[in-house]
């Protein structure tokens, strides 16, 4: 801004001055990907008159259940709480913050007692709740037949079909070069790879996060992955975003908190046990114990559908002057939470922006897996989208899988909660995150979902049970995730 | 030829036997009449010695070379090393260029090393150039991590000066011999903690040389995290990464075993520092190995029934650059995990495929040049009569953005040094 002082500056051309230097100095792209970051997270304005409410979730009976749903998990962790003589907040003694701060970098090695913890849902858990979801203004009072829907789901939400989403995920094309498929080592890389390299460069000197979204589409190459996702989610590690890391790392050192010791667990249970993501465990505590401090998540809940737990300080309960949202961020970790951090630990070795690059992929994606909204983006979409995909593409495979008593939901499910992460191998995790990034939408997980089941229709169709069927779907390791959706969407018959 | 292989080994692992198994061939005691027999170290001593030894038949083969000790020995490695320079800097070639600390550019991937106590004086003097460092001593004969141990103060190895002083000094026993090597004390460190590489190497003949690499390597990590505090040099669990060792520590899992394959080290390289470091340091894996194998590959017994499969094991430092720590000779045939006991299934299975065509009792004569369908996981490391007769790129082209797979290193092992397309 110092060029601004100059004497030549003159008052008549000061909005062209002004407007020229936003260009050289950079500011003006900075300004750009910042909003166009807003366009992708916040929802479209709306009519002035509607409640708050409605912009988290326009569906009453889904507000409700998730209403329910949240007291279910609240009364789970205090009855946890009470159980364990555990305060859900303590400040931490003196000598003990010492010990976490010189042990901050290797908290894996701690062994606290965990095995009073559970955790306070696992997927299935959300499952059977989601299973029940009824519209109540929609009585459907045929009999179920082969016309209905014959899935888990039952409520009426609009999905896409195919023809749809070879719309919407027109860069799938078979006429179109994907990093996943066009890049395999039968493939000159004069085809398409270097080329794609070349432009990846090219969006990333611009600085354009509207131009990496759409690259994106097809692909990151592995070393520019991390910038383009950063840029993508508008992430650039300032001095005030590392500061900010840095006071969420006292918060954590000062305070302990109940749901520390939900994050162990699961980490202990999930990551540390990942032929991949083993290495990261410490920072994994690293990201999640910040995060669950981290108050700015708190903004995401006006247009998501949950609402964040309170709780009142001892004595006050009902008085609004002492409740506070706990945990702090609102976000109360599940079974496999962990695993949303891990594979970006492939990414970014550098603590802070590993952080911010975890906490705006939630706010922007994950927190729609676990929260019950009528979103197309959310899980109940995306459970709906699955089966209907199966039983109108696959219905002799979804009726015989039904008879034995293996509905595909019941296996897929975790798949999508997680988006794949722990099933796949890394490799082709990133590439299918890459697309969500891209398209801005989940919708990926239940097409690749569905793409799973009918890679292995034919060994599926020979099971007699839900645990052979089980069995058949146990390991996603080997497959390779674009062929899989590429095929599914463009190339089976319909 | 009709008959089917006759077996033998001293290895009881199952990963052999099933291999030997499931190929119908037919297990035989040692003294019969026998087509393979896959020895430990000491039996390949007796075979091959002057006094017990005993000549084998053109349908024999065995799965060590005479003096693989050239090469599996951490003292004669580094000796066979250092000659190897010096010849090719009598020779004037370019690979034994130094730079202007009197470095070699091209051949410096051994930690400075001394015998002990040989080499006593030397090392001392080396010491004291810088007494801040870490030194680690390693007994030359032995494996798994056996007899180890890290020093920083010349102190520690008193031992082995006053032996030195002895003026009626008698060479001891190979047993007690030792290296002693500066140790690398800035590890390229993933998630805070310190591993090494573990790679297969399969030779099939020295003269010409022509060895395969096993693309399926891994990463044994440290359960305890890395730190080169003085205080932790006593603590095995955080400097060694040999799995015998590791399996002991508290955090060992036995769902991993603390292993990482090597296409998980190159994603995580690739999307961390970017591909043109990546591709570079993988070169120079590949380069370093084949240099070994030139060093030993004149005063190796080029024996025709021989071939041999090595464990590498190497260690990358926090610029990128891999360092060879040692080569042995029957690397661990004991699976950790589950997914290991498939890695070394199959690669026994490879190894048997490529040494062994179709499973048919062997001619030693044969040319060794296993067509390409057979290599399994094996790509092509050096092949030194195809390297001679052109020297273009090999075939074996491997692509960026994929996990495995080396780009471009073909024509730096031809036999001319390519020295434009190193750099």
């Amino acid at each position: 801004m110092v060029s601004l002082h100059k004497p030549e500056i003159k008052l008549e051309s000061l909005k062209e001055d002004i407007k020229d230097f936003l260009k050289t100095s950079g500011w003006e792209k900075k300004l750009q990907n910042a909003v166009y970051s807003e366009l992708n997270v916040f929802p479209s304005p709306c009519h002035p008159a509607a409640p708050s409410e409605h912009i988290k979730e326009p569906l009453a009976y889904m507000r409700k259940a998730q209403g329910s749903w949240e007291k279910r998990i609240l009364k789970s962790l205090n009855s946890m709480c009470t159980e364990l003589n555990i305060p859900l907040a303590q400040k931490r003694p003196a000598n003990e913050q010492k010990e976490l701060l010189n042990k901050w970098n290797e908290m894996g090695t701690d062994e606290p007692d965990l095995s009073l913890f559970r955790p306070v849902y696992a997927p299935k858990d959300f499952l059977e709740v989601l299973m029940n979801l009824r519209n109540p203004n929609y009585e459907n009072g045929e009999q179920p037949s082969f016309r209905n829907h014959l899935g888990l789901i039952q409520v009426p939400l609009k999905v896409k079909d195919i023809p749809e989403l070879k719309e919407d995920f027109n860069e799938l094309g078979l006429n179109i070069g994907q990093l996943g498929i066009d890049d395999s080592a039968q493939v000159p890389p004069e085809f398409f790879e270097n080329e794609h390299v070349h432009v990846g460069q090219k969006v990333l000197a611009e600085q354009d996060s509207a131009a990496a979204q759409q690259y994106v589409r097809q692909g990151c190459p592995t070393a520019l992955r991390a910038d383009l996702w950063a840029l993508i989610l508008n992430v650039s590690n300032q001095p005030e975003d590392i500061l900010y890391y840095e006071q969420l790392k006292s918060n954590v050192i000062q305070h302990d908190l109940l749901v520390d010791n939900l994050i162990y667990k699961d980490v202990k249970l999930t990551a540390s046990n990942d032929d991949y993501y083993f290495v990261f465990e410490d920072y994994l505590y690293q990201v999640l114990l910040c995060f669950s401090r981290d108050t700015s998540v708190l903004e995401h809940f006006t247009y998501s559908s949950a609402t964040p737990p309170k709780s009142y300080i001892q004595g006050k309960l009902g008085m609004e002057e002492y409740a506070v949202f706990y945990p702090p961020n609102g976000v109360i970790p599940f079974h496999g939470f962990s695993m949303y951090v891990a594979p970006l630990c492939f990414l970014y070795h550098e603590p802070s922006k590993l952080y911010q690059i975890f906490r705006e992929m939630y706010v922007r994606f994950f927190f729609r897996l676990h929260s019950i909204s009528s979103h197309p983006s959310g899980i109940v979409s995306l459970c709906l989208l699955f089966e209907t995909l199966l039983q109108t593409h696959l219905p002799q495979l979804f009726y015989h899988l039904r008879e034995i008593g293996a509905q595909p939901l019941r296996i897929s499910f975790k798949w999508m909660v997680r988006a794949f992460s722990g099933y796949l191998a890394t490799d082709q995790l990133l590439l299918l995150w890459d697309r969500i990034l891209g398209y801005n939408s989940l919708e990926i997980l239940a097409v690749l979902a569905a793409a799973v089941f009918a890679f292995r229709a034919v060994n599926l169709m020979e099971v007699t049970s839900l645990a052979a069927a089980e069995a058949v779907l146990a390991d996603l390791s080997t497959l390779k995730v674009m062929p899989l959706l590429q095929i599914f969407l463009f190339a089976t018959v319909t | 030829m009709a008959g089917k292989v006759k077996w033998v080994t001293d290895i009881e692992k199952s990963v052999l036997i099933n291999n030997f198994e499931k190929r119908g061939w037919i297990q035989v005691a040692e003294n019969e009449d026998w087509n393979f027999y896959w020895m430990s170290v000491q039996t390949i001593r007796n075979v091959f010695s002057v006094e017990t030894g005993y000549r084998l038949s053109d349908d024999q083969i065995v799965n060590h070379f005479p003096n693989h000790y050239e090469l599996t020995r951490k003292d004669l490695m580094v000796k066979n090393i250092k000659r190897y320079r010096k010849e090719l800097e009598k020779e004037g070639s370019p690979l034994a260029e130094k730079d202007e600390n009197g470095k070699y550019i091209y051949l410096d991937f051994v930690p400075v090393t001394f015998m002990l106590p040989a080499d006593y004086n030397l090392f001392v003097e080396e010491f004291r150039k810088n007494p801040s460092s870490t030194w680690i001593m390693k007994p030359c004969g032995k494996a798994q991590g056996k007899g180890i141990f890290l020093i920083n103060k010349l102190s520690q190895i008193k031992k082995w000066s006053r032996d030195s002083k002895t003026s009626s000094f008698v060479s001891q026993s190979s047993k007690e011999a030792y290296v002693i090597s500066l140790y690398i004390n800035n590890p390229l460190l993933i998630g805070g903690k310190k591993f090494d590489l573990r790679l297969y190497v399969l030779v099939s003949t020295y003269r010409p040389l022509r060895c395969y690499m096993y693309k399926l390597g891994f990463c044994r990590f440290c359960t305890v995290k890395y730190t080169p505090s003085t205080s932790e040099l006593d603590n095995m669990f955080v400097h060694l990464t040999n799995v015998a060792i590791q399996k002991h520590g508290d955090d060992y899992n036995h769902i991993h075993g603390g292993k990482w394959t090597v296409s998980n080290l190159r994603l995580y390289l690739e999307s961390t520092r970017g591909k043109e470091v990546t591709n570079k340091l993988f070169d120079e894996i590949h380069w370093i190995i084949v240099q070994s194998l030139k060093a030993v590959a004149p005063v190796m017994n080029n024996d025709k029934h021989c071939f041999e499969c090595y464990g590498y094991d190497i260690i990358i430092d926090d610029k990128l650059k891999p360092w060879l720590i040692e080569v042995n000779a029957s690397p661990s045939l004991t699976s950790s995990t589950a997914n290991d006991r498939i890695l070394k299934y199959n690669l026994i299975n490879d190894t048997l495929n490529i040494a062994v065509p179709n499973g048919e009792i062997p001619d030693c004569k044969w040319n060794k040049s296993p067509p390409k369908e057979v290599l399994g996981n094996y790509e092509v490391l050096y092949d030194e009569e195809m390297a001679q007769s052109d020297g273009t790129e090999r075939d074996l082209r491997a692509r960026p953005g994929q996990p495995t797979g080396v780009k471009g290193s073909r024509a730096r092992e031809s036999g001319k040094p390519v020295l434009t397309t190193w750099k």
